[in-house]
């Protein structure tokens, strides 16, 4: 067994054939349905059993789509926007800036512009995007 | 009005089809259904890998950046990924438990090791992160290689049973793949993640009280609160740790020989759908994660010395805990504080003794 075990992606899928062949005999189907009802001696019963010949041929092949459609093989992983809050314990100077490599929450950080007294990062979150609050 | 035509040549066709239809349903319906499964499994195995490869990717990056490593680090990563841990032999489950515990210490051991070998530059809390990152690098490619396992040998046996059970939980595995993924990528960069809610609760209380380790990788402060001593525990951060608190649950009681009013524990805790992520809400008993070796140490330990344990859960799911600590998370930490300073109020009495124990990974989080 090998990475190439992993079903690859072929040039022009079986699946696809099947699904443009339906198709072919739906478009089919309807035209005898037309040419069922329009003929000089109608037949409503040929016609109506081609219409529904077509309809469920239709059906078919989007549902086979829908189906086989091959999932991207990319990953969706968003880039998340972290924040890190900065306080100063003393005077309640907040700062909210993205989050740097290096920091950790409780870590002490530069003096407060403030008062001078040193800050510390009291949270560290991530940003929620629209998709994940709902 | 008719819908099929009954006579004639059409009818014949139709007669046929239908025919045709029952035949290849009664002894091809098994096959075709499996074709379907085979296809579906198929289609999120492509994803699976590629969520593999990414982790690798990342992996060798992240280890390349911090380690400055003169050789290639990339073949000892490979042999990380496929690393194995073999769990004692239960047969026999009488003191298993630290037949187990043996075990984990030698695979964390071990694993320092390998992250120094591979990351010579990296210091103490980088090593951390970049063991628990290879963990998850590690465990993606287990995923994706339980999943190939089960899609081959549903392929080469053509057994509608074995590819049903990897088709049935590939729902599961694709949010815990995607948990995976997304927490490499917070602990790389050490963010908290949401697992740490406990910690960070317990950092909070013990931040400017003098600290010392009571466990591996574990830390204790004693802190006056309302009146209480409290002895407040968790893993030493902010590399991603999570200690061990069942060993110093059992110290703490040692030390003071059982004289400890109540014991309460923080943890996060797996929501329901349809809960709110965040809520914060209590119970009773030992409240730890993972494996079961510490919670087994902290159950036997409140047992000898008949100390009641109390629990402060935090709402989130698999995803939440181990990806970057969300806003509703990190605002459930000061309710969380408010509830253990209610609790001791409620359950114990002025200038007693009593453990606050905050559970979780401390990566991201100071003390």
């Amino acid at each position: 067994m090998n990475e190439t075990d992993t079903p690859k992606k072929r040039s022009f899928p079986f699946s696809l054939a099947i699904i443009i062949i339906i198709i072919i005999f739906s478009i089919t189907a309807f035209y005898q349905a037309m040419n069922a009802y329009l003929s000089p001696s109608p037949s409503p019963a040929e016609g109506n059993y081609f219409i529904l010949l077509g309809i469920v041929g239709l059906a078919m092949s989007a549902y086979m789509l829908l189906r086989t459609r091959r999932v991207a093989p990319q990953i969706s992983l968003e880039t998340q926007r972290v924040s890190t809050t900065i306080l100063c314990e003393k005077c309640g100077f907040k700062k909210i800036q993205p989050f740097e490599v290096g920091d950790y929450i409780i870590k002490e950080v530069e003096p407060c512009p403030k008062c001078d007294e040193k800050m510390m990062i009291t949270s560290i979150y991530r940003e929620e995007n629209e998709k994940e609050k709902r | 009005m008719s819908f099929v035509p009954e006579d004639g040549i059409l009818g014949l066709v139709v007669q046929i089809g239908w025919l045709a239809f029952i035949v290849v349903s009664v002894f091809y319906g098994q096959r075709l259904q499996m074709w379907t499964m085979l296809r579906e499994v198929g289609s999120s195995l492509t994803r699976f890998k590629a969520m593999k490869d990414w982790g690798r990717k990342t992996a060798i990056t992240v280890v390349k950046e911090v380690g400055k490593k003169k050789d290639d680090p990339t073949v000892m990563i490979e042999e990380f990924l496929e690393h194995r841990v073999y769990p004692p032999v239960d047969l026999d489950p009488a003191g298993i438990v630290w037949k187990l515990e043996h075990v984990l210490d030698v695979r964390d051991d071990r694993f320092k090791d390998d992250v120094k070998l591979m990351a010579p530059e990296a210091d103490e809390t980088q090593i951390f992160n970049l063991e628990m990152m290879l963990g998850c690098a590690a465990a993606l490619n287990i995923i994706y290689k339980i999943i190939r396992h089960y899609y081959l040998l549903g392929k080469k046996t053509m057994s509608l049973y074995s590819i049903m059970q990897v088709q049935m939980i590939l729902p599961m595995l694709l949010i815990e793949a995607k948990a995976y993924a997304s927490a490499l990528k917070a602990i790389s960069q050490g963010q908290p993640i949401g697992d740490g809610v406990g910690a960070l609760v317990a950092a909070k209380l013990m931040h400017g009280y003098e600290q010392r380790e009571i466990a591996k990788d574990t830390i204790v402060a004693k802190v006056p609160i309302e009146d209480r001593t409290a002895y407040v525990i968790k893993a030493r951060g902010p590399g991603a740790n999570v200690g061990k608190p069942g060993e110093a649950i059992k110290r703490v009681l040692e030390e003071t020989e059982g004289k400890i009013s109540t014991i309460i524990m923080v943890d996060a805790s797996q929501k329901l759908e349809g809960e709110k992520r965040g809520d914060v809400y209590g119970g009773v008993g030992v409240i730890i994660g993972g494996i079961g070796v510490e919670k087994f140490k902290a159950d036997e330990s409140v047992l000898k010395h008949k100390v009641p344990v109390n629990a402060v859960y935090v709402r989130e799911d698999m995803g939440d805990a181990i990806s970057a600590m969300r806003k509703e998370i990190i605002d459930s930490v000061d309710p969380a504080i408010e509830k253990v300073k209610r609790l001791i109020l409620e359950r114990t009495n002025a200038k007693d003794s009593i453990m606050i124990v905050g559970v979780g990974n401390s990566v991201g989080i100071g003390q």
